[in-house]
């Protein structure tokens, strides 16, 4: 359960976030929608604990605990994910050292048995074949000269991974092609359990299509205007966000 | 506060704590008197019973030595070193060379299980839990002469290595029982009088290990020497002379640790090599000695000449490098490309923490035609340290179709600390094709973020970036010790987040 309440935040001394109020319960997905530069990705940075954005008010516990006071890992030990809209780039470390590090840092802090090299590629592989992925994407380095898509699909792989409790996807489903669209929102459907909950960042309603959201909110001007079922997303569509503003 | 703040800041809150070799063995040592003169020169090749014309050997290059300066074109500082106020001889007191193990000094054994070395011949490298995706199956034996101050205090598997011919012993050894060898060989790729450091060790050289690898023999396991500075004010002076007949191949590696000092101890070593027609020396170096405290108090003065010669056909001379540690770094392993078609590689990591500086690289002098040569040099700065690579890649006239290809990259972590990159290139051969690209870097904020994002700490995170950033050197080091380099860049660089 993630519960926001009165969130606010700032860039650069700049305030962006300007009173976010959002509850999503385990087991849920809502969607995210708004405009360019309204702060969608700020607030995922926000609650994944990026240095920079900071929060000034208002309050992000996740299961209760205070998600703003924890270091950034801490917060992804707790089972936060961010599955990024730019992902990094980390040049000459190799895509398997990469996710067993962080798998084995994750369930350390679990207090779970790490695993050797043996184990955790046959995890991957089964991971990878669920997803449709071909395993070459394990020896290539971090995202190094990976295409859009298949930047977005390495982000899925980590998701599956890492089983978060919390993914927040920042606009996963930019710059898919159909295929991969399919395979993201498989991806993200398949975790859908009472366990699980996802905040999906997101300017189509294509990909709500496969990813059916159990809330839409629209994010506009650092706060949240509307939030309704699915069909919001639709009327969205339809009508745009000039619509929402002028009743809003 | 900003990532990049706070790893500045916590580069700088390293502490010699983070130093795990730092301890000091407490043994009864024989030292020659403090100061340096032709007596001292004397009094160290009579403790070595050495053949007249070694000391006179010696003697010459004392006499070079009093004549030369020492280079002041490196760029790195430090006050004047009063080399009359240091010990050129210090041995642990043992009533005869030991025969076997059973003999040593149960505290030096003690010593080196400390640090991790395997002086038992059943032994391998304790386990470190590999890093990469392969495996650790294979774990070769790995044969270890170690060299504790002035002397060699143990060498494990000479008795294997001797039913394939293969002669691995301490240098003073190698005097006594393979004269002709020493004498053909050495100072025959660093002349005595070649600079001031090289000329101080001929004068002085205490120990190190001698390798002769005869013809067509490949070398059944990896040979290496670790040296340990343990006393105070002592210098340590050795001298490496390793001899790849034809067709045959060595892997070699070389370690260092010194206690924790406030004063600076100077480390003057010559490496030759010396390989034939179609032979191949691969020559690694972890070298992890003390490098001084957060301050810049205290360190080692690591000035060292290694150098190469190729001179047989078709020959390869590889030199690897991860150098972590010393407050000063200056060495220039190089390759002397004489033979038809030869190869040099020099392949280089060097982090500078705190306030340590480095000045190391290559050079390769292009003599034989087709001769071909590879440079890469990674270099980490961090704190207020200082890092320059400096490189000459020189083609003769006869090198036709020589060709080189040199990639220095730099990486900085935080604004108070440097790296220079300095590549000489003299080519006299128009057929001959050098390349050189370099590029300087930051650790990114992003990085670090996406990588704590994913659960790492953020000193975990540094690490691995670091060692992707130096990916391509790692991968050349013996499998068991780009294990141990790896943990090493991370604990050099550790406290440097946090
Ligand atoms: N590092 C930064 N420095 C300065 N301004 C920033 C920074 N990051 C975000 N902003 C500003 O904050 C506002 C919100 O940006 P944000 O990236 O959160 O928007 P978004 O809703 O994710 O937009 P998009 O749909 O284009 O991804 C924008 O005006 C942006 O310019
Ligand atoms: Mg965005």
């Amino acid at each position: 359960m993630l519960e926001i309440k009165g969130l606010t935040a700032e860039v650069d001394g700049k305030p962006i976030l300007k009173g976010i109020d959002l509850v999503v319960p385990q087991g849920e997905v809502h969607a995210i929608m708004g405009p360019n530069g309204s702060g969608k990705s700020t607030l995922s940075y926000v609650l994944s604990g990026r240095d920079g954005y900071e929060a000034t008010g208002g309050e992000a516990l996740f299961h209760g605990q205070d998600l703003l006071a924890m270091e950034p890992e801490e917060r992804a030990a707790a089972g936060v994910f961010l599955a990024f809209q730019y992902p990094v780039e980390l040049p000459g470390v190799g895509n398997a050292t990469f996710l067993r590090t962080a798998l084995n840092a994750i369930r350390r802090a679990k207090g779970e048995s790490e695993l050797d090299a043996m184990q955790f590629l046959k995890l991957a592989r089964e991971r990878m074949k669920a997803l449709s992925m071909n395993d070459e994407m394990l020896k290539r380095g971090v995202n190094v000269g990976f295409s859009g898509g298949e930047k977005k699909r390495n982000e899925i792989l980590q998701m599956a991974l890492l089983q978060p409790k919390l993914a927040i996807l920042d606009e996963t489903d930019s710059g898919l092609d159909i295929d991969a669209l399919k395979i993201v929102a498989d991806g993200v459907n398949a975790m859908r359990g009472p366990n699980f909950s996802a905040l999906v960042i997101t300017h189509y309603q294509r990909l709500l299509d496969y990813i059916v959201p159990d809330r839409v909110h629209v994010l506009m001007g650092g706060r949240i205007v509307r939030s309704g079922g699915p069909d919001l997303a639709k009327e969205l569509e339809a009508q745009g966000y000039g619509a929402i503003q002028a009743a809003a | 506060m900003p990532a990049v703040t706070e790893t500045i800041e916590t580069v700088q809150a390293v502490t010699e704590s983070t130093y795990k070799w730092g301890f000091e063995t407490d043994i009864d040592m024989e030292f020659a008197p403090k100061g340096l003169s032709e007596d001292i020169v004397r009094f160290i090749s009579a403790k070595k019973e050495e053949p007249a014309w070694l000391l006179e050997w010696r003697l010459r290059a004392f006499a070079a030595w009093q004549k030369m300066e020492e280079p002041r074109w490196p760029a790195v500082k430090y006050p004047p070193i009063d080399y009359q106020d240091a010990y050129y001889y210090a041995a642990p007191k043992q009533k005869a060379a030991p025969k076997s193990l059973d003999e040593v000094d149960p505290e030096l054994l003690r010593t080196y299980e400390k640090l991790g070395i395997p002086l038992r011949e059943q032994a391998i490298l304790a386990g470190v839990e590999g890093a990469g995706e392969t495996p650790a199956d294979s774990r070769m034996p790995i044969a270890v002469d170690a060299v504790f101050d002035s002397v060699s205090v143990a060498t494990t598997f000479k008795d294997r290595l001797e039913k394939d011919g293969i002669i691995f012993c301490p240098i003073s050894e190698a005097v006594k029982t393979h004269p002709e060898l020493v004498q053909k060989y050495l100072g025959s790729v660093v002349p005595q009088g070649d600079n001031f450091f090289a000329a101080l060790n001929s004068a002085v050289f205490t120990d190190g290990s001698f390798v002769y690898i005869p013809k067509g023999v490949r070398c059944p396991m990896e040979l290496s020497t670790y040296f340990r500075i343990n006393a105070k004010s002592t210098g340590q002076f050795e001298r490496t002379l390793i001899i790849a007949d034809e067709g045959s191949y060595v892997s070699y590696l070389e370690g260092c640790t010194a206690p924790m000092r406030d004063e600076n101890q100077l480390h003057a070593a010559v490496v030759e090599l010396v390989a034939m027609d179609d032979a191949t020396i691969k020559y690694s170096t972890v070298q992890n000695w003390y490098p001084g405290d957060a301050e810049g108090k205290g360190g080692i003065y690591n000035f060292v000449t290694k150098r190469g010669a190729c001179r047989g056909a078709r020959s390869k001379i590889s030199w690897t490098q991860v150098e972590t540690g010393s407050a000063i770094t200056w060495k220039y392993p190089s390759c002397i490309l004489q033979g038809e078609d030869s190869v040099g590689e020099f392949y280089s990591v060097a982090i500078t923490n705190n306030y340590q500086q480095a000045d190391t690289g290559t050079k390769m002098f292009h003599i034989g035609p087709r001769t071909k040569s590879t440079i890469v040099s990674k270099g980490i700065s961090a704190g207020h340290g200082q890092n320059t690579y400096r490189g000459l890649v020189r083609i003769g006239a006869k090198a036709t179709g020589a060709r080189n290809f040199t990639q220095c990259d730099s990486l900085l972590i935080g604004d108070l600390c440097g790296a220079h990159t300095v590549p000489y290139i003299e080519n006299r051969c128009l057929s001959a094709k050098v390349e050189h690209e370099a590029t300087t870097s930051r650790i990114a904020e992003d990085q670090l973020f996406y990588c704590r994002q994913r659960g790492l700490s953020q000193e975990d995170a540094v690490g691995l970036i670091v060692n992707g950033f130096c990916r391509e050197v790692l991968k050349e080091l013996p499998m068991e010790f780009a294990v141990e380099a790896q943990k090493l860049l991370q604990i050099s660089l550790e406290g440097s987040v946090g």
